[in-house]
Parts: C-alpha cells; structure tokens; sequence
C-alpha cells in the first residue's frame, strides 16, 4: 500500500511541513525575496541555486524541505526513487525571457543559461541531481492541482515496480504567484510493517484534495 | 493484459503519412535542408522543415475544420490524431478513451503578441493547447499533457500503455508534436551545438543535432483488431530514469540510459538477448551518442542493430518519441532493419552496431530509448505477439 509519509506546502510567502507552519517571511515580498529567505532558513551553501530559474527555485526548496531529515537515502536505492511532477505555467516565466533576448535581431542575445531552464523538467532534474535521485522522473502539465493526475501517474509507477519512493506533487511559480504541493510517497505493508507509523497518510486522490484545501496552522 | 500499438500516423518533412514517411526513407532520401530564409535564424542552417502550406491544405479538407481558429501546431495534430483515428475503430469520443499529447514547447509561436492576440494570451499555455485539441475531437476527458524535455514522447508511450494496462482506458491516442520556431533554434545555437551540416549520428565527424519539427500519433488499445494493422505488435511496460548528473548534458557513463533500459527489460520480462534492434535516440552531439554507446554497451546491447532517424528527419524534440516509435513499428511490420543516415565511419568508443544497409530481417522485439535535458532517460520495448 502506498502511503504519504510527509508533504510540504508553499503558499503565501509560507511554508508548512505536515500541515504545521514552519518557515513564513513577512508582509508583501517579492517571489525573489522569499526564495532567498527560504534558502537561508535551510542554511544551504548550494551557490547553483542562484543561477536556476523562479520554477526550478521552488522545485528545488520544495524537494530540500521535504527531504530534510527523512534519510530516504539510506532507506531507498537511488534508482528506485523518483519524482513526478505537476504544474500549469510549464516555464512560461523563463520562455519570455530568452524570447526578449531574440525578438529583435538587432539585439540579439539568446544564453545558455537561460534557454536551459525553458523546460519544465529541469525542476526534476536539478533536485535529482542535489539528492542523487535516478528513478523515474515526469512532468505533466495541468490547468490546477489534479490529484486524479498526481495520485494516477505515481502509483502506476510503482505498481509496474519502477518505484520504490516517489516524490510527487505540483510546483507552479509564475512571476510573483507561486504555490506548491509535494509528497513524499512510500510503499509499507499493513499494521504489523514495523515501518508504518501513525501518522502515515493513504495515498489517494480524495487525501490528496484534503491536504491541499486544509488550511494549515499558519499559526503554529 | 496485451497492449497493441498501431493505426500511426506520420507527419516531418518526409511527408504527411506513414507511407510517404517510410516510402522515403526507404528510397535514403532525408527531409533536411539547409534553410537560408532567416526565418529562424540570423545565419542560414540545416533544418528539417513540415511544408505547413500541405498541412493547412489538408486540414481545410477535415470535416470539423471550420469549428475554431486552430494555431500551426495544433493543425499538425489535429491532422494527426484524425489520420490515425481514420485507420482505427476506436471512438475517440468514448469515456474509456484518452488523448496524451507529448510537447516540449507547444504552441511557442504564440510568444509573439501578434500571434496572441490571434488565439488569446492563454493559448500559449500546454493545457489550453491540449484542451482545444480534445474539444476537436469531442473526448471527454482532458488529455494528458507530457513535457519532459526530449523524453517527452517516450513517457507518453509509456505512460498511455500503463493507463491501459491499469483498466482505466480501454484505448490512448498518444500524440507527440512540436514546432520549429527561432526560441530554439536560438537556443540551441547559444549551446553551440547545431551541426552547420546534416546531422550524422554516431559518425566520427558528427559535430552537433540537426532541428526537426513534426508531428506523429500512435493508437494503444487492450484489443489488436481495433487497430485494423495486418501485423499487431504489443507494447510492453516501460521505464524511464535520470543521470543525477548535469541538467544539460549528457552523463559521461550511460548509467542513468542504462538504468531506464534494466528497468524497462525487467519490467517487460525481457532479456537483451531477445531483442532485435534499437531505434536510439542518436542526436549527433559528441556526447549524447558517446553515453548511449556505453549504456547500450553495458545493458548487453552491443550486438544489437541500431538506428538514429535523425538523419532523415532531424531532432524533433517532444515529438521525438512518437514519430521515431512510428517508424520503429514500420520497421518491425516489414521486418525491415532502416539505415542509420549520415552514419558511415564508426565514431564512438563501444562497437554497437549501426545499421549501415537496409537489410531484410526477421524482427520480433524492437528497443526504443531517449535521453534529454534535465537528465532524464526512458526506455520502451515493442513486440509481435
């Protein structure tokens, strides 16, 4: 049976672990400001950070915060854990960016660094590369959170025994407007596995569409 | 559960179909040009180009083409779908069918405020391209939109097999697409690695991808003769992986294309030994064909004929999967092994095999992979029952 074993939460300039609030800055920030704050809060020393994309950014803290202190490393082998992943906005923020650097052949500039990001996998990519992820890893556009979608695709995943652990879930960043959902999915057995604990959540479409529109405790 | 594979549909600058597709590569002839128009680049290029004016002259001929304003990209897949569609039984407007739509950069020409005034600002947007398609066809369920990089049409082939496999569809139109446009070409053209020559995947004098547009549409469904194909040929659970390298080249190893052919073998109970042949993934990047060389290498899959079709039709991005998978089928049909174009002195380390001739030859079990940005691998078997 699949459980969630730990989701994260980014909305409104706030972080939340499990449904309690954990990281939050204050008042009317840019989406720039609140990355660097979260990337400090982590005590990252990861300078590639700087040079990803908004998407990739919130990708990347959401995978960090996630993971932190769950060892799935020791408890998974890297191949056989894998990240799905949702969003609307695909990379549209970055796409119009390296689109302005050639609309005008007189001021022609198109960058590496930018054009690389113009895909929305790279968000799975650079968090597989910071944890050592190998398994399988997509990226499905979708109008909203879709749980049918998110739920659907990662546990067909496992069933076919691709996946030992699955992070999954919806990353959506565009300019100022960002939210994210992830989960961290993993197979147990029944009571007895010495592995389940009581907070495990089952893993389907229904707990999905909870979590999502509990309001957390913001509030701690 | 047995999933078929068939009713393809091709659309690249070989031509419309399927038989022109295959009738020119057959005769070796490539649908690379080079192309001086400016259009796409400020330097004149090799590129392999869709004759648009064709495809806008066949979809005025569709029954429902009148129904909405239908950008270039979505013409090609409407075009597609309904080519592949014509050759099937499936109702496309059942509740147990889905459509998955494979892109990287879907309607990127709509980037131009001119365009988007045309078709609204959201259009752009993968899903709203996705939705105007389905609502083409009257499905009723919002299709499937993968973007993963390169990977992207092979994801979608996997993924539509094991919704069919899992009884939530009895049948999944999986069409891959996308456009030539001066976004990437430009970008590619900042990484520097575009061949000012047709690509030559797997050549000592490779020196960079060739780009490709196109369009392709293959038909999965738990029963063969919905298919309408003379020759059924299955489709087995996939996989996919990633290198946890670098997201913009390829591993240096192969282990991340590696792990994705294991799993997939493993998944699909299958040993290398039973494999046939390879269509490769082969852009022409020192690189890329160098890692798929060790990893086939590794996987057993030295002995095996492998083909790019890169060569004919250049790198078609998130149609990639689909298009080279519909031709892959072809290959396997007539058991017929398609010459690896632009291939003629061996370039990499490992001694894969390259298929250098057209060769007859019986075929039963056909490997299909792709590697992209971001790192990501994914691999498919297909098979005659």
């Amino acid at each position: 049976m699949l459980f969630i074993t730990r989701h994260i939460l980014f909305r409104q300039n706030k972080v939340a672990v499990d449904g309690k609030l954990i990281f939050s800055t204050e008042g009317q920030e840019t989406y720039r400001d609140f990355t660097r704050k979260a990337y400090r809060y982590l005590g990252l020393d990861y300078p590639k950070f700087f040079k990803m994309d908004g998407l990739s950014k919130l990708g990347f803290l959401s995978v960090e915060f996630l993971l932190r202190d769950t060892a799935i490393g020791e408890r998974y082998s890297p191949s056989k854990t894998g990240i799905i992943l949702t969003n609307a906005s695909s990379s549209l923020e970055v796409d119009e960016k390296h689109y302005d650097t050639i609309r005008d052949r007189k001021s022609y500039f198109p960058s590496p660094s930018n054009f690389v990001y113009t895909l929305p996998n790279i968000m799975a990519g650079e968090a597989a590369i910071r944890h050592g992820l190998k398994g399988e890893n997509a990226v499905f556009i979708t109008p909203a959170f879709d749980p049918e979608t998110i739920a659907g695709i990662t546990g067909m995943a496992f069933e076919t025994g691709s996946l030992d652990c699955a992070l999954c879930g919806w990353v959506e960043q565009y300019g100022n407007d960002f939210e994210s959902l992830l989960f961290l999915v993993e197979k147990k057995g029944d009571e007895k596995d010495h592995r389940k604990s009581k907070e495990d959540i089952i893993f389907d479409p229904l707990n999905l569409t909870n979590i999502y529109k509990a309001e957390p405790a913001w509030k701690n | 559960m047995n999933v078929y594979a068939g009713a393809e549909n091709i659309i690249t600058s070989l031509g419309l179909t399927t038989e022109e597709n295959i009738g020119n590569i057959l005769a070796g002839r490539s649908g690379i040009d080079i192309d001086a128009s400016g259009t796409f680049a400020p330097i004149a290029l090799p590129l392999s180009k869709v004759d648009h004016a064709a495809v806008e002259e066949r979809f005025a001929a569709l029954p429902r083409s009148g129904d909405g304003n239908f950008t270039a990209l979505e013409k090609m897949f409407i075009l597609s779908i309904s080519a592949s569609l014509a050759m099937s039984d499936v109702d496309i407007t059942a509740d147990d069918t889905l459509i998955i739509i494979t892109s990287t950069k879907g309607n990127i020409d709509l980037l131009d405020p001119g365009m988007s005034t045309i078709y609204g600002k959201k259009r752009v947007l993968l899903h709203e391209m996705a939705g105007a398609i389905g609502r083409y066809f009257g499905n009723p369920n919002p299709p499937l939109v993968v973007s993963n990089a390169c990977v992207s049409g092979v994801l979608g082939i996997v993924y539509g097999e094991r919704l069919i496999r899992s009884g939530r569809y009895r049948n999944v139109v999986v069409s891959g697409g996308d456009l030539m446009h001066e976004f990437i070409v430009s970008g590619f053209l900042s990484f520097q690695s575009l061949s000012m020559e047709p690509c030559r995947p797997y050549d000592s004098r490779r020196d960079g991808l060739t780009l490709g547009e196109g369009c392709a549409t293959i038909i999965f469904g738990n029963n063969a003769h919905m298919l309408n194909n003379d020759i059924p040929v299955m489709v087995l659970v996939g996989a996919g992986s990633n290198d946890a390298n670098h997201i913009s080249g390829p591993s240096r190893t192969g282990e991340g294309l590696y792990l994705a052919i294991r799993q997939a073998m493993e998944n699909a109970c299958t040993i290398a030994g039973e494999i046939d042949t390879i269509s490769a993934h082969g852009t022409a990047t020192d690189y890329n064909d160098e890692m798929e060389a060790k990893a086939f290498s590794t996987a057993g899959l030295e002995n095996v004929p492998l083909n790019s079709y890169k060569g004919y039709i250049g790198h078609t991005l998130g149609a990639a999967g689909v298009i080279e998978a519909a031709i892959a089928l072809q290959s396997l049909r007539s058991n017929m092994l398609i010459r690896s174009a632009g291939y003629e002195e061996h370039g990499v380390t490992k001694n894969i095999k390259v298929i250098r001739e057209p060769e007859k030859k019986v075929l039963a079990t056909c490997l299909k992979t792709a590697s992209g940005f971001g790192g990501s691998n994914a691999a498919v078997i297909f098979r005659k029952p």
